[in-house]
């Protein structure tokens, strides 16, 4: 066992893990952070995808010794003071997803696809994005609403 | 309670692009996937598979893992014992179909690669995979039948006790059902003087690739024996543990939380549910089982795979004449849950929307040493729309027109509907004419044409394709009679029941269960515009049988077009039972009491009360009519008379690179008729995703295995789910006639456009490179087969005049003329001389 002390969506947190445990299962299981969710075993899915210190990584390819000391942001901490970020309400506003599982991966690489490049082309979306799979939307809505967020205004509809 | 205001203008919910209730949750993380769920003293399960598609289990060594950290059992299939069940199949499609019986675990036998053999309970996940690894199982390997075609001719068998791969042959024939003419005949006299066309088709083995991977939470403790799982079928999934494991169906409370996606992969009852439930009943505690991705894909059920040989007939100027239809059906090694009726749900649809005078159609189903196949998105449709719009292509560059025109000489007239088919089904509604000349708009089709023209002219390296696909599909599963009459296990009909609370909000209980649908959006839509209260107010229950106690589930486009009719006459009948309180209430007589807008009314004055007050009213029920029933919630059971019949027509425009074979998606433009649109924002993500998974068909995705039979595509590095990357932006509209088989006028929209997408796709491949002398390519159009059948004719290359050269199905001939099309084949794929060199 090894301990590790880090920050996970703003709280320090510390625990004895395993050396072989993976920064995902630490999420989902010591801290119960189960909004970031497993979808395959070789980092293909991004279904996992997390920030470590405001880069995005899939956090099933980073062991959970190695976010010792760093600060790690997950899709329950995106919002911040109960305002959802720009790119939840994008993806709410472009029905960018459907039964949601690969979802709190795909906005929080949307997010660090926009921190990189605040205004990218469709081609660029698409780029940036390939790492997370989409089974139900086709990715047309999802490519749709990181051109919202990065538009930064949000086109009618209620709700 | 007069009102005193006049009821205000009411928005209509239908039809308006409300984004959805559900992304709340699922966008911020406050998910309850079953794989979330954490129970006092909860144990975790994992599995030990055979690597084996067929080998006998000699031994089964358990003693290590038993000794290892924090393990509280092991079992091998030996231990199981009459409580563990068995896997049902709830469609046997011939009386005499061949069953193999299928146990959670298996005990002497593994009869795929990725079949449970033993398992292990531990007090964390990772424990229980350590000591799996620990578990040593002796294995006599057997010989396997993995290939279809060798399979089919019993060379070796995938059980040897049931002494045949064979299940069932079921055949439908036009003739023989008095629905249309002799095949035989028409195609004997086109063999004189008209035009046949033969051509073999592969639908390869698919993955569903649902992202969220299956778990089961099962707990035994209480007096209900709760199953949580990743399922799209809580409601025969209670059933069929009860049938199987003799727990009374009164004791099992089936959830399904949120649930990932299915695609028709959840469309099952799974060995690893029967082990985890029987488990839990062995140890008293609460166990959970997640499996991997590898697992997932190794184990979860695939789809399609079947071979097809087609026979179209017609007349010289493109008349068809008759459709004669052969199949193979891969079933695995188990017949599944709905196993063989797969392909027999396509039986009614290789006619699609075409007026073929004769039709014959039958499917062999077949046992091999693979994993079991059952639905994927489309289930036995897409084949059937593959096959037919890849022989209409054919028989258009036959004729030497354009494929479009060679549709249109033999669809079904927008004035002709209602109209009974060749397969005898009543197709209600549509407008093929109309959606196609608004798809030929948008897509630009002459244009495009044109750019073609000059491509082929200048010879340039890069040749554009355009392919079509006019397809219908039948949805809405489905009239009980009709499954029954299919010898099908279980009805068709749909339930829900609608609760009008005390506080004005309306809870609604439904049977459908969805996977990412957002039934809880539209279902509230309905709902809110029935009785006039705010769509906010309504909330949507299902998916746990405690709840939803009555239902069957979501698959085959049914849930808003049989689920949705049940719902509407669930409101109706609140309305129904609320007009005595009204007239109770304004002191008139019942027979006076109009409804609108949420409000009952006297007829001729401005007296009325709201339906929510109404409810307050019956809840406290102090004052009510005498002769009356307290309280006005409502329930309805609905089993539709009819399938529906969405279309639509899509164009796909590729560019193929003829040095490389690389096909790129230009255009992707597609008019759908799905009825009444309940929520176009909805309706089009439906379509979106269902065209990504219909065109990854075409061009990317495969199951593959070695030739010992071990899946090699089992995981995503291999299996080629399509990336943002890899796909485009869809040009998508809708040309909607409502349908006349439900109130609201709807039409399924779930599976239509994987169903459609596909044959669009390969016919646009096909159509780029048909100067070339090509006519068919395999799926997946990979860039190395294009490659290959662009240059089969090449010094090396393929011989031309056979493959597929027609015929090749005449007794005559015999079959040496067939290309082995299989993965890896050394023969180029086929070439049909008689369309060669012709350019459109």
């Amino acid at each position: 066992m090894t301990r590790i002390e880090l920050t996970v969506d703003g709280a320090r947190v510390s625990d004895d893990v395993e050396p072989r445990m993976l920064l995902v299962q630490y999420l989902r299981e010591k801290l119960g952070k189960t909004g970031t969710v497993i979808g395959c075993d070789t980092s293909n899915c991004g279904a996992c995808t997390v920030h470590l210190d405001g880069r995005s990584v899939k956090s099933c390819n980073v062991l959970a010794v190695q976010a010792n000391g760093h600060e790690v942001t997950t899709i329950e901490g995106l919002a911040q003071d109960g305002q959802l970020h720009k790119v939840q309400e994008a993806f709410h506003e472009c029905h960018a997803l459907q039964c949601g599982f690969c979802t709190p991966g795909m906005i929080m690489q949307s997010v660090d696809l926009l921190n990189d490049n605040p205004n990218p082309s469709e081609e660029e979306i698409r780029l940036g994005l390939e790492g997370n799979l989409c089974r139900c939307t086709g990715y047309h809505n999802i490519v749709r609403a990181v051109q919202t967020a990065a538009g930064g205004t949000t086109t009618g509809g209620a709700q | 309670m007069t009102a005193t205001q006049d009821a205000a203008t009411v928005d209509k919910e239908i039809g308006r692009d409300r984004r959805r209730k559900e992304d709340q949750r699922l966008i911020t993380g406050r998910t309850r996937w079953t794989d979330n769920i954490t129970l006092p003293g909860m144990l975790h399960l994992a599995m030990v598979r055979s690597p084996f598609a067929h080998a006998r289990i000699t031994s089964v060594d358990t003693s290590e893992a038993k000794q290892a950290p924090n393990v509280v059992a092991v079992y091998s299939g030996a231990d199981l014992d009459e409580s563990a069940g068995s896997l049902i199949n709830a469609w046997p499609i011939t009386p005499d179909q061949v069953t193999p019986v299928h146990p959670p675990m298996a005990k002497d036998r593994a009869t795929f690669a990725g079949e449970i053999v033993a398992c292990v309970v531990a007090r964390s996940a990772a424990e229980a995979r350590d000591a799996a690894e620990l578990i040593d199982v002796d294995y006599e390997e057997l010989p396997a039948a993995l290939d279809l075609k060798e399979a089919a001719e019993d060379k070796v068998l995938a059980h040897p006790d049931l002494g045949t791969n064979k299940s069932a042959l079921w055949v439908f024939d036009s003739a023989e059902a008095g629905t249309g003419g002799d095949v035989e005949e028409a195609i004997a006299k086109a063999r004189t003087d008209g035009i046949v066309i033969e051509r073999e088709y592969r639908q390869q083995r698919l993955i569903p690739a649902f992202m969220e991977p299956r778990s089961v939470v099962v707990d035994p403790t209480g007096e209900q024996l709760t199953m949580w799982s990743a399922t799209q079928i809580p409601h025969i999934l209670r059933f069929a543990l009860a049938a199987t494991t003799g727990v009374p169906e009164s004791k099992i409370r089936v959830i399904a939380p949120d649930v990932g996606g299915g695609f028709g992969g959840k469309l099952q009852v799974t060995p690893e549910e029967w082990v985890a439930w029987w488990v839990a009943r062995q140890l008293h505690k609460p166990v959970k089982y997640t499996e991997t991705r590898s697992e997932s894909l190794m184990a979860g059920h695939h789809g399609r795979d079947q071979w097809q040989r087609l026979t179209l007939s017609a007349e010289k100027d493109g008349t068809v004449t008759a459709f004669k239809v052969d199949l193979l059906a891969d079933l695995g090694s188990y017949v599944s849950l709905v196993g063989g009726g797969i392909p027999v749900l396509g039986a009614f649809m290789f006619n699609s929307i075409y007026k073929f005078p004769a039709y014959h159609w039958q499917v062999q189903t077949v046992l091999t040493n693979k994993t079991w196949t059952d639905a994927y998105r489309g289930a036995g449709r897409p084949e059937a729309t593959y096959a037919v719009e890849r022989m209409m292509d054919e028989l258009a560059t036959e004729v030497g027109v354009d494929p479009l025109e060679i549709r249109e000489k033999n669809w079904i007239k927008h004035e002709e509907f209602p109209f009974t088919t060749v397969a005898g089904l009543e197709y209600d509604s549509g407008h093929y004419e109309a959606a196609t000349e608004k798809a030929k708009e948008h897509f630009g089709y002459d244009e495009l044409r044109a750019e073609q023209e000059r491509r082929r002219e200048s010879n340039d390296s890069v040749q554009l394709g355009i392919g079509v696909s006019t397809f219908t599909e039948m949805c809405g599963l489905a009239p009980s009679r009709v499954l029954g009459s299919l010898d099908y296990g279980a009805g068709g009909w749909e339930h829900a029941s609608v609760r009008m609370l005390a506080t004005g909000k309306v809870e609604v209980v439904v049977g459908v269960s969805p996977h990412g649908q957002g039934h809880e959006t539209a279902f509230s839509q309905i709902v809110a515009d029935r009785l006039g209260v705010p769509w906010e107010d309504v909330e949507i229950l299902h998916g746990d049988t405690q709840i939803s106690h009555k239902g069957l589930d979501t698959y085959g486009s049914r849930s808003l077009v049989v689920g949705g009719e049940a719902l509407v006459r669930a409101a109706d009948k609140v309305v129904e039972k609320a007009k005595p309180y009204a007239a109770h209430m304004l002191e008139a007589n019942p027979d006076d009491i109009e409804f609108k807008d949420g409000r009952l009314g006297v007829k001729g004055t401005d007296q009325s009360v709201a339906i929510t007050e109404i409810a307050t009213a019956a809840f406290a029920s102090h004052d009510y009519p005498e002769d009356i029933e307290p309280g006005i919630d409502a329930e309805a059971t609905f089993d539709p008379v009819n399938f529906n019949y969405p279309h639509g027509t899509h164009l796909c425009a590729v560019e193929v690179d003829t040095e490389t074979g690389r096909v790129k998606l230009r255009k992707y433009t597609c008019v759908d008729d799905v009825g009444t649109v309940i929520n176009p924002l909805i309706v089009e993500g439906q379509v979106h995703g269902g065209l990504v998974q219909g065109i990854a068909q075409a061009l990317w995705e495969e199951a593959v295995h070695d030739d010992s039979g071990t899946l090699v595509s089992a995981s995503f590095v291999d299996y080629l789910v399509p990336t943002a990357a890899d796909t485009i932006s869809f040009d998508v509209d809708h040309n909607s006639t409502a349908s006349t088989t439900n109130t609201l006028g709807t039409k399924g929209v779930g599976e239509a456009g994987t169903i459609a997408s596909t044959p669009a796709v390969v016919n646009a491949v096909v159509d780029a490179v048909r100067s070339f002398g090509v006519s068919d390519i395999q799926m997946p159009c990979t860039p190395e087969r294009v490659w290959k059948a662009i240059h089969a004719r090449d010094a090396g290359g393929a011989d031309p005049t056979t493959g597929g050269a027609a015929p090749h199905f005449d007794e005559s001939t015999g079959q040496e003329g067939q290309t082995d099309r299989t993965a890896g084949a050394a023969d180029g794929p086929a070439t049909n001389p008689g369309t060669e060199g012709a350019g459109q």
